[in-house]
């Protein structure tokens, strides 16, 4: 295992030019994450329209690892419906928990499988994972706001 | 010049010749987080689990005369290094435990039957004074004392160089101050702090002084009536022995006045069904079987930090920073979190480089089996004033060398070829 494959160029460039890494608003959910045994962070913003993530942004301060997995993690979810997101956090959660015996579907985790490599480095899983577990949580939050409106409209 | 030769001493040390990432030896600087053990320590524990384990203080059987008399040898040990009474040592599970002990000494003599003369009694019309220099261990005790308690927590803040800032002393500690429980070293900074200062204005005012040692009686000789403290804490496995063994040393007419935090067996001299009578110090504080094993491997760990000499391993640790502040301060874009001289200041050094995260930087050192801590180190509040949030941690203990030292500025520099900045 080599550093270099480690650290792909993917991840250097994220890291140097995060995407998404500038807060929206209006927004439907924020979320904030920290991991506490390092002091990564992330803050992440979420808007749904009609079940399509439609606005997707964060801020945070961290590692490459974290950081380039909140960019990539934002550029591939970004547009797609909230199921479609949520089954790529399973697939990259599963990639990040394969101890480095599988390296990914690039055809669906697209640039994410570049974080194949830290899977073999237990100790920064959590860096790859902090921005998809912002991700997940603010999804299932909106499900959860969205449903109650729901309800309070029906009650009316 | 150091009065060992670092070269055979290593020998003593089997996981130093450990070969790690990509066929690189290990060169362990992370010496702040926990040692690595000499072979007489295992052996001691092996030693004990094989021939003399029993539980102490308690059988009518060879093997408990044999364990309580190896326990009862090791307090003396630790007496000795401390110069200390044997009955003013503690054993504990950890250092963490033995600062617990004394925040919850306080808050027994607090709540419920309350003892307003006792001099560990604190309430809201009093303070706590801790610094930001802090690890957790020796914050968190205390800020919740005073949460429970409705004291007021003050602390010293620390200067740009990483030191505590003792310039409002009388007015932070005063009258009213219950307890001042401060770090003797640093486990992020390095700065060893101003013991003296700070005991003469704690006597003024009649208040309670805790040291938490953990990253000096490993390091350096520490004397605790020279110090003129009440309580000092210290764990095992940061001064070359096993962990599961931490100690607390308090003077003996405050450990009489001070309640138990643990209750049970073996801390009573008497009990009925509703009532009992505690053991005298230390005995009142070590209720259960202890750690044994462990206590007898910590007596092997100071034997073999006292062959070496404490003299001696302060001056390889202050010639090994000496060496590692020079190389780091010529590397353009590292800062040290930290003094830069080398006055009142131990084997811990931290810093961060511009443009590569600490654990980034971790990562690449690792990469060249060189072991540092990166993060925030337990002490949060200090990294909030010092505004990093995360920093490189390289901490030596006896066993590096020179080239081990050279071996990090290398890498460093490489890191920053990697990362390209």
């Amino acid at each position: 295992m080599s550093l270099e494959s480690l650290y792909q160029e993917i991840i250097l460039d994220h890291y140097k030019n995060p995407h998404h890494k500038q807060l929206h608003s209006p927004y439907d959910v924020e979320v904030h994450h920290n991991n506490p045994s390092c002091g990564d962070e992330v803050t992440l913003r979420l808007s749904v329209e009609e079940g399509v993530l439609a606005s997707i942004s964060w801020n945070g301060v961290g590692c490459s690892i974290s950081q380039a997995s909140t960019s990539i993690m934002c550029d591939l979810v970004s547009g797609k419906s909230k199921v479609q997101g949520l089954e790529l956090e399973r697939l990259f959660l599963d990639l990040m928990q394969s101890k480095g015996n599988f390296s990914g579907d690039i055809e669906v985790l697209e640039d994410a499988v570049a974080f194949s490599g830290v899977a073999k480095y237990p100790a920064r899983v959590k860096c790859a994972l902090l921005g998809w577990m912002a991700f997940r949580d603010a999804a299932l939050r909106e499900s959860r706001e969205s449903e109650q409106g729901e309800q309070r409209e029906q009650s009316k | 010049m150091p009065t060992f030769d670092v070269d055979l001493l290593r020998a003593d040390f089997p996981i130093l010749s450990r070969i790690v990432r990509n066929g690189n030896k290990l060169i362990y600087l992370d010496n702040g987080a926990t040692s690595q053990k000499p072979r007489s320590v295992v052996d001691a524990e092996r030693e004990f689990y094989f021939h003399h384990n029993a539980a102490v203080h308690r059988g009518a059987h060879l093997l408990a005369e044999e364990a309580t008399d190896a326990f009862e040898g090791a307090r003396e040990m630790v007496a000795t290094f401390l110069n200390a009474q044997v009955d003013e040592i503690i054993f504990t599970k950890s250092a963490t435990e033995s600062l617990n002990l004394v925040a919850y000494g306080f808050l027994n003599s607090s709540i419920g039957a309350q003892n307003t003369k006792s001099p560990f009694f604190v309430d809201a019309s009093m303070n706590i004074v801790v610094s930001e220099l802090e690890h957790h261990a020796n914050l968190l005790p205390w800020q919740q004392l005073a949460q429970r308690t409705g004291a007021t927590l003050r602390w010293f803040p620390v200067d740009n160089q990483g030191r505590m800032n003792l310039l409002d002393i009388d007015s932070i500690i005063d009258e009213k101050t219950a307890v001042v429980a401060l770090t003797h070293q640093s486990n992020v900074t390095g700065a060893i702090t101003d013991v003296d200062r700070i005991s003469r204005r704690v006597r003024e005012v009649g208040s309670i002084f805790v040291l938490d040692a953990c990253q000096s009686v490993p390091h350096f000789g520490v004397d605790v009536l020279a110090l003129d403290i009440d309580f000092l804490a210290f764990s095992g496995h940061k001064a070359l022995g096993p962990t599961g063994v931490g100690v607390l040393w308090g003077r003996y007419e405050l450990l009489e006045q001070m309640p138990p935090m643990l209750t049970g067996g073996s801390m009573i001299e008497s009990a009925t069904i509703d009532s009992a009578q505690f053991a005298a110090p230390p005995k009142k504080f070590e209720a259960g079987v202890p750690n044994m094993a462990q206590v007898v491997g910590l007596f092997a760990a100071i034997k073999y930090l006292n062959g070496v000499g404490m003299g001696a391993i302060a001056e390889h640790e202050h010639q090994l920073t000496a060496r590692a502040l020079e190389g780091l301060v010529s590397i353009p874009g590292l800062t040290i979190i930290g003094p830069t001289d080398l006055k009142n200041r131990g084997g811990v050094v931290s810093f961060t480089v511009e443009g590569i995260h600490p654990h980034d930087m971790g990562q690449v050192l690792d990469d060249k089996g060189i072991a540092v801590r990166t993060g925030h180190h337990c002490a949060w509040p200090l990294m909030q004033s010092m505004k990093v949030q995360a920093t490189t941690r390289a901490s030596f203990y006896l066993y590096n060398s020179a080239d081990e030292i050279d071996q990090l500025i290398a890498g460093i520099i490489d890191a920053k070829k990697f990362f390209k900045v």
